[in-house]
């Protein structure tokens, strides 16, 4: 490869799945085991029935739109595309193409790729309907039409990544987005991720800003995981590096391939030359509306910080490495509860460690989201502060931890009601060393403060009478001082 | 016939005062439809089971009507008179027809038209030929010609219709009757079965005025399920017609209405345009100010292309869902597609082939930006025109066509490029999704010709009362053909 560079750019398609219904038709927007159950007469493709915008699923596009740094539409157009195929019953799919302007056109995206900021250009982003999902099994197929209608985003990026890794650190980061935004689970074993992924590859001297050198493009469909993504492109780069080798890529002729995990190769399925005309035009069903400055100011205000700046925040005020802020903002929830710890004025650092260790631990042990997990932040600082105190040894610490969870009660309950509160008093302390020390008075007077060996025993004995309520570090030190007294 | 060439107001008070029965008008509606479908052919089915309905203060309640058989009708067959859905009988009501049913109005039967509405003849459905009832060797015109038909006869008061061209108002004129299509989006598009969405409207065509607009203030209304719906709830068609026109104005075209436009014109013609002008001196004598406008004969001569052009690329795209795989007659074949291709050769007349290939060929990426932008972009001018007459005007007036319905035979039909526009033009209605109303305004050869008024979107209690006024001055109102004609 050093001889060429590669020029990749991706359509990315997200499912939207937290809408309550389809894009345009009532249907429920939610998984179903039982096929076919999730559907309306639209879904169907009945006659005379008509598409209903869904709102919700609007804003959610504007909200990537926003995020992506598009620009917006004055008005919303949505388009026919017209193809004929058993997953589409209409016989067209519900869509919007670059004419009139899309949900969102021309942006930029950064993103982090093995710890540097990489920026890409987005061409436009889009919603439409997803199509119904087919099995094609021994001699017949299955059609599942609840897939049928699923609001869908695809993002178009231009050809501006230059490695699969680079390729696969922008889908993570759209990955968190969408999962930030709460606009999709972006769950790609779920199928709500597919990409198609375009692969070219050019001489390392020539300019790239200029296309006549961008080479040949070549179209992958049908990627729908993260390492098929990583994997079709390295194959697609070995393959036409070939091809330019043995003189041979000037005679490929622009073509879409499709991805074959089993083999692990891309496979020729159609030149571009015989593309399909989709006869694209407005849906004469759906009237244009208005976007207005105050609803995509609404937007814009409601969109959270997402996890490239939270963990930039983490690294750069909390002063917490780079590794510990990236776990805390992997989950749009666990970072929430972070912040809301910082908000409360819990120890920073410790509270990270905290979630980053045993709170991490325990949820993935319990298959539990941090949204129903019963120690609140609240709860977490008292706990932190119980330890910071000296009321209790961070050893028992996690043993408090534990006991609030399993017995659903506060730190300072369950330090009470297991009368874990060490003693800090020094005249209660002092009490029971006296005793300590009269009951052991012969050894007491061969103290030698030069040998303090036999100390560890006293306050051994100490720990012993107090049932290891004494705090160690008080006892040491009035242990010291008395028996220093008593032998000089 | 003793009740049903009545008008929906007297039925009411007959009904309300026990003088007849709901289901007595329902027998004497299935008898006269049975008649009528020996002569003319004009339904599809004739619901012989349909059942009374309780009598309330709702003018329709009790009373029958019937249905274009594009329209959703649940549980019974819906066939848009084509093969394709010769057997489709759905499952849900098209809104309209629910709230006609909310009405208390009781549908009796399902009428013929041209295949999907693609056609203006009435000559194309599925079940053969709709006759004129005034002469059943002439057309009824389309789409709605066994609505119109079956209203002309006397079968009922009113009969729903759709229009995406002229398919009410054209056949309303060739039978003498009423027809209206309100403002777009009045009438929820829901469940009928569509042709070009953007021109596709509901609307109704009566014996009278009045009862145009008791059966749309019935139709009427905003719904969730169709997006180009708005509200309406604070127009009361029938409420609103008082006959006071005093001091309203109208316009009529130059182009269109001169006779002296017209190189050859043959008798028919010369008859109808003087009728007009007649019809316009009628006006006149209300008090309404009636003047000659002129427009671009060029931008006039366009609108029939830009028709086709739109009304095809819609079909073709709208009419894709037609594959008989979900729905339909299941065509023959190995794989999905030829079964569709089965389905489809088999299923469409000729005359809807030609527009999908119109529709697609437009479509095409390479000739889009030719045709089907070019074909927007003049429909906008001519809205954009037509608006301008409505700052000036209360309403545009047109005669209907070149005469009076055609032979079936085609034996007198008038071939002429010259009057394209003259029969084309209440197209612009839909364009602009204007409200627009044919009213019968005399008779040409024994058969009866029309007038039509347009007018502005959401002004449609104006343009019916424009028409309430001037249909009060003509003997032509409530006319049932084979009855008594005032020529």
């Amino acid at each position: 490869m050093s001889k060429y560079k590669a020029l990749i750019g991706l359509e990315m398609h997200c499912e939207i799945s937290e809408t309550n219904t389809k894009a345009f038709s009532s249907a429920a927007n939610a998984y179903s085991s039982l096929p076919n159950s999730n559907i309306r007469p639209l879904d169907m493709g009945f006659p005379g029935t008509l598409p209903v915008v869904n709102k919700e699923a609007v804003k959610m596009a504007l909200m990537t739109s926003i995020v992506l740094n598009c620009s917006q539409p004055k008005y919303m157009y949505f388009e026919r595309k017209n193809y004929y195929y058993p997953d589409m019953p209409k016989n067209y799919q519900i869509t919007q193409e670059t004419k009139p302007i899309p949900v969102g056109i021309y942006g930029k995206v950064t993103f982090e790729c093995n710890g540097e900021d990489k920026t890409i250009r987005i061409n436009n982003i889009h919603l439409e309907e997803d199509a119904a999902s087919l099995d094609h099994l021994f001699d017949t197929s299955v059609i599942n039409y609840n897939r049928a209608g699923v609001p869908l985003l695809e993002l178009v990026t231009e050809p501006d990544f230059h490695s699969a890794e680079e390729a696969v650190a922008f889908l993570e980061h759209m990955r968190s987005v969408y999962r930030y935004l709460d606009i999709s689970e972006a769950d790609s074993k779920k199928g709500q991720v597919r990409c198609d992924v375009n692969v070219s590859i050019m001489d390392e001297d020539l300019d790239e800003n200029d296309p006549n050198n961008w080479g040949t493009k070549i179209e992958i469909k049908n990627v729908n995981s993260f390492g098929g993504v990583k994997d079709a492109i390295n194959y697609e780069i070995k393959r036409q590096t070939k091809l330019k080798e043995t003189n041979k890529y000037d005679e490929m002729e622009q073509q879409t391939r499709r991805w074959d995990e089993e083999t692990g190769t891309t496979i020729y399925m159609r030149s571009k030359v015989n593309a399909i005309d989709y006869k694209y035009f407005v849906d004469p069903n759906i009237p244009k509306f208005k976007i207005t400055d105050e609803w995509l100011e609404e937007i814009r205000k409601s969109i959270p910080m997402l996890a490239y700046d939270r963990k930039k925040k983490y690294i750069e005020e909390y002063n917490l490495s780079s590794y510990d802020a990236g776990i805390l903002v992997k989950e749009k929830a666990i970072s929430d509860y972070f912040e809301e710890c910082v908000k409360i004025k819990t120890d920073i650092k410790q509270a990270a460690n905290w979630i980053n260790g045993m709170i991490l631990s325990y949820l993935n042990a319990n298959e539990m989201s941090i949204k129903d997990f019963f120690m609140t932040p609240e709860m977490l600082k008292e706990l932190i502060e119980l330890i910071d105190s000296k009321a209790i040894s961070s050893k028992q610490g996690k043993d408090v931890f534990a006991k609030c969870l399993s017995d659903q009660k506060t730190p300072k309950q369950v330090v009470k009601d297991e009368g874990m509160m060490q003693i800090t008093d020094e005249a209660a302390i002092m009490e029971i060393i006296k005793e300590v020390i009269d009951e052991n008075m012969d050894q007491a007077k061969t103290y030698n403060p030069q040998y303090p060996k036999i100390l560890d025993y006293f306050i051994g004995q100490v720990m012993k009478k107090s049932r290891g309520k004494a705090n160690p570090a008080v006892a040491n030190k009035l242990m010291k001082e008395e028996l220093e007294k008593l032998v000089s | 016939m003793k009740w049903m060439n009545k008008s929906i107001e007297e039925l009411h008070d007959l009904l309300v005062d026990k003088k007849v029965t709901s289901k007595e008008l329902i027998e004497e509606s299935l008898k006269l439809s049975h008649e009528l479908q020996d002569k003319c052919n004009a339904f599809v089915t004739i619901l012989d089971d349909a059942k009374e309905t309780e009598v309330t203060d709702n003018l329709l309640s009790g009373i029958p009507y019937g249905l274009k058989d594009n329209y959703s009708t649940k549980g019974i067959l819906s066939t848009g008179s084509s093969n394709t859905l010769k057997d489709y009988v759905p499952f849900f009501d098209a809104t309209a027809v629910s709230n006609l049913k909310a009405a208390g109005a009781v549908c009796v039967n399902k009428t013929v038209m041209d295949e999907f509405g693609m056609g203006g003849t009435g000559t194309t459905g599925h079940t053969g030929i709709v006759r004129n009832p005034w002469d059943q060797t002439r057309m009824c015109a389309g789409s709605s010609a066994g609505s119109a038909a079956a209203v002309a006869y006397g079968v009922y008061p009113c009969a729903t219709g759709s229009d995406t061209g002229d398919s009410i108002r054209k056949p309303a004129a060739y039978c003498g009757i009423v027809g209206y299509k309100p403002t777009y989006g009045m009438i929820s598009r829901y469940g009928l079965f569509p042709f070009a969405s953007s021109l596709d409207h509901c609307g109704v065509l009566t014996r009278n005025v009045k009862d145009a607009a008791i059966v749309v203030d019935n139709m009427k209304g905003i719904d969730k399920n169709d997006m180009t719906t708005w509200d309406s709830s604070n127009i009361n068609l029938y409420g609103s017609l008082n006959g006071e026109v005093k001091g309203k104005k109208l316009c009529y075209i130059k182009e269109i209405c001169d006779i002296d436009n017209y190189e050859n014109p043959n008798e028919e013609l010369k008859q109808h345009l003087s009728n007009f002008m007649k019809t316009i001196e009628k006006a006149k004598e209300l008090g309404i100010e009636v003047v000659e406008e002129s427009i671009d004969q060029t931008l006039l001569n366009a609108l029939a292309a830009v028709y086709v052009v739109i009304s095809c690329a819609e079909a073709t795209s709208n009419m894709s869902n037609l594959t008989g795989i979900i729905f339909g007659p299941r065509g023959e074949g190995d794989n999905y597609i030829d079964m569709m291709k089965d389905h489809r050769t088999k299923g469409f007349s000729p005359l809807i082939k030609r527009r999908f290939v119109i529709g697609s060929y437009v479509l095409q990426s390479e000739n889009q930006e030719r045709y089907f932008r070019n074909a927007q972009r003049v429909r906008r001018l001519l809205v954009d025109k037509w608006k301008e007459l409505f700052k000036k005007y209360d309403a545009v007036i047109l005669p209907v066509g070149s005469g009076p319905a055609k032979k079936l035979d085609g034996s007198k039909d008038i071939l002429s490029k010259e009057t394209k526009v003259l029969e084309e033009h209440l197209q612009i209605g839909n364009f602009g999704g204007f409200p627009s109303i044919t009213i019968p305004n005399g008779f040409i050869d024994g058969m009866p010709v029309a007038c039509n008024i347009t007018g502005n979107c959401y002004d449609d209690s104006n343009v019916l009362n424009i028409a309430y006024a001037l249909e009060s001055t003509m003997p032509y109102k409530n006319q049932i053909a084979g009855g008594e004609k005032n020529e």
